[in-house]
This record gives structure tokens, sequence and C-alpha cells, in this order.
């Protein structure tokens, strides 16, 4: 269990290094995220009651996007440099190599959020601060991270991968998506915590179970 | 000299015993009831033309491709049954070369060596940085090294465990001359301390000089060379 933990952690130091010195990921997705918010708000002009019925799905249609940017590119990455080779000639657990890849792009995609939740809340009116969004940000997060990953494993093997991310990990994690729309609107409503919580909850558990061994299922060839 | 090569303990059995290897990719039969041995110890260089199969053979010797059919042993240990433990004895110098262009030569090995379980990886990486004359760049990103260095450094990632077999796909190409001595040096020090060398080349007369048996891959299958059927070397 040490050194599975272990593994996870070089591959997550690791990625975490070279995106500091590179910045690729970040900058773009941040960029593409802020560019979403900025041009809903002034397409929209919300005030502050339309903003909290708008901002659920301007949210959630910006994280996706940016979501599958940042699990794209750090496959790619691997990918481009003959890094994901190299990792599956050594003998680290195909599970930990997957988990060590989705946990990257976990807190990619929460550091992504963190700046994007005030953004959006300023430029739609909208108070996304609360700690109903916040949980909704980090179950959805988990799951579309390790359900993405996957996919972009399997995609970044196929010569459009651009085009097969999308059309193969969409029409899945669309429930997920569903479910963080709602509770958002729910929280935004002042309810607080939704009942479409739990269920989240129940799809990261399902992909953090079925996603690895599908990943060393692939990856065998 | 420190030992390159961890043998493993107890009966030595062949590197490497292939029995009925087949493999195609669609319609296309590249290898075909395939048989090959090799001891350990000794340095085998493959030749082929471009397409023969070269590649493919090591890929599934190293794990990474499966057969159609037939058995693959590989450092005593059954494929893909026990590939994780192969994946322990092998090292593998392939057209690429699997470094990360933003980490420097060191940061690369580390990484490695912890990935191996290393007892000391930095210590380990510094020693094998300093066998392919690389220690001088050991601070320095991969993507400010020439060539022929990045190619040294994915000799380095191949050796830095200390297999006791090594898969390597042309590793001469684009390498200068004093950077062949050094590989060739480094490699008759492998043989000697026991590990095995499986080479591809297209550089017959550099294959043959270098190793004890030379093979080409054609048609699918293994043939001996006769001609080239070398001593082995002290």
């Amino acid at each position: 269990m040490t050194q599975f933990l272990g593994t996870v952690a070089v591959l997550v130091w690791k990625d975490l290094k070279l995106e500091f010195r590179s910045r690729d990921i970040l900058v773009s997705v941040l960029v593409f995220g802020l560019l979403v918010a900025l041009l809903f708000s002034f397409a929209l002009k919300p005030s502050p009651g339309e903003g909290a019925r708008l901002a659920p799905a301007i949210l959630w249609v910006a994280l996706a996007f940016s979501g599958t940017i940042t699990v794209t590119r750090t496959f790619v990455r691997e990918q481009e440099q003959g890094g994901l080779e190299g990792l599956l000639l050594t003998p680290a657990s195909r599970d930990a190599i997957f988990l060590g890849k989705a946990l990257t792009s976990f807190l990619f995609m929460l550091a992504v959020e963190a700046v994007l939740l005030p953004a959006f809340s300023a430029l739609l009116a909208a108070p996304l601060l609360s700690a109903g969004i916040a949980v909704t940000a980090v179950l959805a997060t988990l799951g579309f991270a390790t359900l993405g990953t996957l996919f972009s494993a399997i995609a970044v093997q196929t010569r459009s991968r651009e085009i097969m991310l999308p059309v193969l990990f969409f029409p899945i994690i669309l429930p997920l998506l569903i479910g963080a729309v709602e509770s958002s609107a729910h929280a935004l409503s002042g309810g607080g915590f939704s009942r479409w919580l739990p269920l989240m909850g129940v799809f990261d558990a399902l992909f953090l179970v079925l996603c690895p061994w599908a990943f060393g299922a692939i990856m065998e060839e | 000299m420190v030992a390159m090569v961890n043998k493993p303990s107890g009966v030595n059995p062949p590197a490497i015993q292939v029995r009925g290897l087949s493999k195609s990719f669609g319609d296309r039969l590249v290898l075909r009831d395939l048989d090959l041995e090799v001891s350990q110890g000794s340095f085998l260089a493959l030749f082929g033309a471009n397409g023969a199969g070269k590649t493919t053979l090591l890929r599934i010797l190293s794990g990474q491709a499966r057969a159609d059919a037939g058995s693959v042993m590989v450092a005593g240990c059954s494929l893909p049954k026990h590939a994780t433990t192969v994946r322990r004895r092998i090292g593998v110098v392939s057209h690429r070369g699997l470094l990360y262009d933003d980490l420097t030569c060191l940061e690369n090995l580390v990484f490695y060596g912890r990935l191996f379980s290393l007892s000391d990886p930095v210590a380990q990486a510094r020693q094998t940085l300093q066998r392919l004359a690389l220690d001088s760049h050991a601070s320095q990103r991969v993507r400010t090294l020439s060539h022929g260095q990045q190619k040294r450094l994915a000799i380095a990632r191949a050796i830095l465990h200390r297999p006791v077999l090594l898969l390597l796909d042309e590793p001469e190409a684009g390498l200068d001359r004093d950077s062949v001595n050094l590989l060739e040096g480094l490699l008759k020090d492998w043989t000697a301390q026991g590990g095995t060398v499986v080479m591809t080349t297209h550089d017959q007369a550099r294959g043959a000089a270098w190793a004890h048996r030379a093979v080409v891959l054609a048609d699918g299958h293994i043939h001996e060379q006769d001609a080239v059927q070398v001593e082995r070397r002290s």
C-alpha cells in the first residue's frame, strides 16, 4: 500500500513540476474559462436574480469544456514525450499510474475552479461562493477527472483524439453533469445541500472502481 | 567498478526463450511460428529489413505487446503472466527517448528510479549519469541536450535499475563516434558481468563486431547468420 501511494505521489509530483515549468495546461484553461464568463456576462447582462438562475448552466458548460482540455493535455503530454510508454515499462502498478494521472487532473481542475468560481460569481452576479457549490464542485470534478482520464488514455492513442474524446466521454459523464447543474441550482436558490449530492458520490465511487481496472485492461496493448 | 547488473540468484534459465511465436497486424503476419533462445550473459544482434518485425519482437519481449500465439519466457518469467516481474528485470531503449523534456537529466532518472523502487534513486541516478558521461549535464533540462546526449540519457534510463536483460532498438543511431565507443564499452562490461543484450541494428558490421551471435529476422522467422557467428570476446 505504501509503495502504491508512493507511486501515485511520484507521478503527481512529476506532473506538478512539469506544469510549473511549462504552464501549458493551467494558463490555457484559465484563459478559456474566464473568456466564457466574460462573454456570457456581456451577452446576458444578468441581474442578481437572473444570474442565480443562469449561472449553474453557464458555469458547468465552462467547467466541462475546460476540464476536457485539462484531462486531454495531461495525457497528450505523456504521449508526445513518450512518457506513457516509459511509465508502462516500469513495474509500477497500472492502477497507481491511472490514479496518479487522475489525481493530477483533479488537482489542476480544482485549481482552475478556485479562480473561476469567484470570477463567475462577480461577472454573473450569482452567489457561487457557498458550501453547497464547493461540495458540488469537488464531487463533480472528482468524477469528471476520473472518467476523463480513462477516456483521455483511450483517445490519445487514436488519430482523431480531439473528436474521439468528447464523442465517447460526454454521453457517459452527462448524468454527473446534470447532477452538478441541479445541485448548483439548488444551492443558489438557498436550499443548501442538494439530494443530488449522494448520487454524485455514487457515480464517483463507481468511476473510481471501474476506471483503474479498465485502464489496466486497455494498456495491456 | 560497481556492478551494473543485478543477477537473479539460483538456477540460470535462458534469458529469452520463445516458442512458436506469431503476431499479426490485421491481415499482415509479421512474426510466424518464431523460435528464439538467448542464453544469459550473451549478446545477440538482430538484423532485418525495415518492417521485418524487429521492433514488434522487442515489444513482445518487453511485455508492451501481446503475441497472438506461442510462449514467451523472459528473464525466467513467462509473459504476459509475470509482466511486472519481467519489467523489473529488463531495460529497454526504444526509438523514443521516453524522457520528459522539461525535467533535468537527474530528475528524469530519479523519477524512474522511484518508480522502480530503488533504495537510493539519487545516488544511483548520479552513478548512471557518470557511467554515460552525462554527469556534467545532470541539472540540464532534456530539451536543451543534443540528440546524441538524449540518446545516451535514454540508455542511462534503461540501465538505471540494473536489469539482467537489455533490449535495445537501434541504440547507436544518431550517436557520434565517441558515444558509440562509450556504448560499446558499456555493453561489453554488461555481458562480462553476466547481463544479456539483444540489440537491433541496421549496421551489420557493427552488430557482428559487438555481438556474440547475430541473427536475421526475415519472413517472420529467425535465421541464424553462420558467417557472423562470432567468438565470445573477452
